[in-house]
């Protein structure tokens, strides 16, 4: 397990290595301006003169691979830059943001794969019955729908029809702390969304698995036995049936960061996510690289994780694989 | 579970700079919708150049006529007769909000600092006069310029940084971009950047502590959602435009404030493009538009014409230099200099059509529609006008030669708007003159008005220069568009000041929220 995992990181590396510098080259091709977009509405009206100095006290007139040797060095002592958009240094950006972020996430995944499991079980247990056939074709459309759209959606009906839910932010507009129950209310719609996007991949993936393991040998020798339904379901059905289910947890890592994006940006949530699309639009190099470090770092970790509960799971399938 | 997961990343993350606690009644607090946000909070960097600051203050601020008033000075400059030195006496007693007092000393570093080359300060050209400030004691400054700029005072409105603190840390990215400290009537609580501003009313405000005690910008760039969120209570007042500002006309809590601004809508007629650059065209095309209809139909009457920079009715403006409407005249002018209508009805001379294409901001619905009415307006005329929607990234390469649908203005001084706009020396200079105007009469002109403090003959100077632009309009003016707000109705003392095209934190009826009074 640990061989495996010292594996992983040394691989890893030069794939960190060839995204960073992957961000920079597509940054320093697409056609946006980062002076233009530190100046803001100022650029406009400012001189050349003023315009150049901007651009040499960014940097930002410097070769493509001499700003991500600096950048790539700095960060290994420890240094990530500063923000130009953000007007501060990245690591405080990060830190500020970051906590948000995995508190949207980690509330969506965990409605996700409750739900998902629980309503999988369920139905997998009488494939064809009412149950399975209403919730499967829901999932088949939620599946179809993008994120930004259903955010849309909730915000139209809780927030403007019924009153109910705040739209979006973190607090009430007219408040300026942070209490727990305004961040528990205003987590309420974006986590269901963003939730809600991922619940059909782990009901289906569930659905398919534990009907399959109710005809499988183990299960057919264990009613046979005259074990209890609950028994035969809980320990003998549902582990076999449960092991795709531990790959979906790793692979659908990506799919949460690319929905937290569409996600966070309709809810206005301070998370990272909505700060990488600012950073993208203002080809804001550090804080670009260092998300997008963070977001592949985070793909790397959840395959890690899904192999390595696999292998704790199922021990045929090992460390080594 | 997920209850210990919120409390662990509350209590690990709450918003720096939150204050502890207390939130006001209804009546002494405001919350308003507002469409753009600064860039920076930095007085270094920027941010409260033109007033209005809340968190800041300058030496001087416009009132509500824009009349320059002392502020952090004790009274208006001394100017010495040759008009390049301007002595400053500061107010005693004040301090900044972190209790420190304010002393000359500060508006040192603020002016040196915002001069250094390696502030990363994009309106640091509007100081370019500016030679050398230096402290006389605690309480007096003395400014020196490189040449007679009539119009420093009005620059003096540039908010003051405290230098015990900001000088402290990396001008550029240090804590004070975002947490600010200043002599202001307002203190800073919170910032989320995308989502709002937060201040608290600082009560040892040396003009008296505001009666509005905590006041909240909301950042919503949507006009629509702004609507809706002042609709539904969550705001208390919003920028909106004139369609959206009509559905609270009749809602007898709410108050519609329409400012007059400098803010115009132009075509910019390039030098360098055969068919813009010439003379008979451009004043064939300033005839040829209605600008009348343009009020009315794309503004929905919330503007006026415009025929230069200088908004009508603006004491700079000179008269007589409005342009009717008047198609026969535009077409008596381009058959008189040779331009013939071809078979397609589009003019010809010496083989070349009359025809150029106009650029828009993509995404910008004022200005499309701008685009469109003047394309239509051309057409008219026998010109043919192609419009483009494309992003500056497009459009800026392409400005030498192409026409582009512009925006702009500055209020105060003829000069702001006027020497950038048509200094032939400035075309092309990033997004400055960029018709690439050049006329000799009127860069004497605009030096004449800027290097003299006299009156009469700046009023002479500014009168030649729209007097040139209405002989050789390389720019077609169209419109000056009026900025309206609706809020609630439960404050007195609320009135706007004439805006710049940039309407964002400063502007609005909050331009002084701190002289708002509640309702009784």
């Amino acid at each position: 397990m640990a061989r495996m995992t010292g594996r992983r990181a040394l691989a890893a590396l030069p794939v960190l290595l060839v995204v960073t510098f992957a961000v920079f080259a597509v940054a320093a091709a697409s056609p946006f301006d980062p002076v233009k977009a530190y100046a803001g509405t100022a650029g406009l009206t400012a001189s050349q003169e003023n315009l150049d100095q901007l651009r040499a006290n960014l940097g930002a007139d410097r070769p493509l691979l001499a700003r991500w040797w600096e950048w790539l060095t700095a960060a290994l002592t420890g240094d990530l830059g500063d923000s130009s958009v953000m007007r501060r240094p990245v690591a405080d950006v990060i830190g500020e943001r970051l906590g948000w972020s995995v508190l949207l996430a980690a509330t969506a995944f965990l409605i996700a794969i409750a739900l998902g499991t629980l309503l999988g079980v369920l139905a997998g247990r009488r494939r064809g019955g009412l149950l399975d056939r209403a919730v499967s074709s829901a999932a088949y459309t939620l599946e179809a729908a993008p994120a930004f759209w259903l955010g849309l959606l909730a915000i139209w009906f809780f927030a403007l029809r019924l009153g109910a839910l705040p739209a979006g932010g973190l607090t009430d507009t007219a408040s300026d702390t942070v209490t727990a129950g305004q961040v528990a209310r205003h987590l309420v719609l974006p986590a269901l969304v963003l939730g809600l996007t991922q619940l059909p991949w782990f009901f289906l993936y569930v659905r398919q698995g534990v009907g399959d393991a109710l005809d499988e040998d183990p299960v057919r020798g264990a009613r046979a036995r005259g074990l209890r339904e609950r028994t035969v379901l809980t320990g003998h059905a549902l582990r076999s049936g449960m092991l795709p289910m531990l790959t979906l947890v790793g692979s659908r890592v990506p799919e949460l960061i690319t929905g937290a994006l569409l996600v966070e940006t309709v809810f206005s949530w301070p998370g990272i996510a909505a700060a990488t699309v600012t950073a993208a639009t203002a080809v804001d190099f550090p804080l670009l690289a260092a998300l997008t470090v963070l977001a592949t770092a985070a793909v790397l970790l959840g395959n890690l994780l899904s192999d390595l509960l696999y292998g704790l799971a199922d021990p045929r399938a090992g460390f080594d694989g | 579970m997920a209850t210990g997961v919120l409390a662990l990343v509350t209590a690990a993350c709450s918003n720096p700079g939150a204050p502890a606690g207390g939130s006001g009644g209804p009546k002494d607090s405001a919350v308003v919708g507002i469409a753009y946000e600064p860039e920076t909070l930095s007085p270094l960097l920027g941010y409260g150049k033109d007033g209005n600051s809340k968190i800041f203050d300058g030496l001087l601020a416009f009132d509500a006529d824009m009349k320059l008033e002392p502020a952090l000075a004790s009274k208006l400059p001394q100017v010495s007769a040759d008009g390049l030195t301007y002595t400053y006496t500061l107010r005693h007693g004040v301090t900044f909000s972190d209790g420190v007092p304010f002393t000359a000393k500060d508006v040192v570093f603020t002016y040196r600092t915002i001069l250094d080359p390696k502030t990363n300060n994009a309106s640091r050209t509007e100081l370019d006069a500016l030679a050398s400030v230096r402290a006389v004691g605690d309480d007096t400054v003395v400014f020196t310029l490189k040449y007679p700029y009539a119009p420093f005072a009005e620059r003096t409105v540039q908010a003051i940084a405290p230098e015990h603190v900001a000088a402290r840390q990396d001008v550029n990215t240090g804590a004070f971009t975002t947490r600010p400290i200043g002599t202001g009537p307002y203190v800073l609580t919170g910032w989320s950047k995308g989502e709002k501003l937060t201040f608290k009313a600082n009560p040892a405000y040396w003009d008296g502590a505001p009666a509005v005690k905590r006041f909240t910008m909301a950042i919503v760039k949507d006009d629509d959602v702004r609507a809706t969120r002042l609709r539904a209570g969550d705001l208390d007042g919003a920028v909106l435009p004139p369609n959206l500002a009509a559905g609270f006309a009749h809602d007898p809590a709410k108050k519609t404030y329409k400012a007059t601004t400098y803010d115009y809508r132009t075509v910019t007629l390039p030098t360098h493009h055969r068919v813009t650059g010439d003379t008979a065209v451009r004043r064939a095309l300033d005839l040829a538009v209605d600008r009348q209809t343009m009020v009315d139909k794309i503004l929905e009457g919330a503007g006026k014409p415009a025929y230069g920079p200088v908004p009508t009715g603006n004491p700079w403006f000179a008269e007589g230099t409005e342009r009717r409407h008047d198609l026969a005249g535009a077409q008596k002018i381009l058959d008189e200099a040779g331009w013939k209508p071809g078979p397609d009805g589009v003019r010809v001379k010496d083989g070349a059509r009359a025809a150029f294409p106009l650029w828009y901001l993509s995404g910008d619905k004022l200005r499309q529609d701008h685009a469109l009415a003047y394309a239509s307006d051309a057409k008219k005329a026998g010109i043919d006008v192609t419009t483009q929607a494309g992003t500056w990234e497009v459009i800026e390469p392409r400005m030498k030669t192409d026409a582009v649908l512009a925006g702009g203005g500055s209020p105060g001084d003829p000069d702001f708007d006027q020497y950038p706009l048509l200094k032939s020396s400035l075309a092309g200079d990033g997004f400055n003159n960029m018709a690439w105007y050049d006329n000799e009469t009127v860069d004497r002109a605009l030096e004449d008005g800027r290097r003299t403090n006299d009156p009469a003959e700046r009023r002479a100077a500014y009168d030649t220069v729209q007097r040139e632009l209405a002989k050789n309009p390389g720019y077609t003016f169209l419109t000056h568009i009026d900025h309206l707000y609706v809020v609630n109705d439960r404050w007195d003392g609320l009135n706007t000041q004439v805006e710049p095209h940039d309407h964002g934190l400063a502007s609005g009826p909050w331009w002084n929220v701190e002289n708002w009074k509640p309702k009784s």
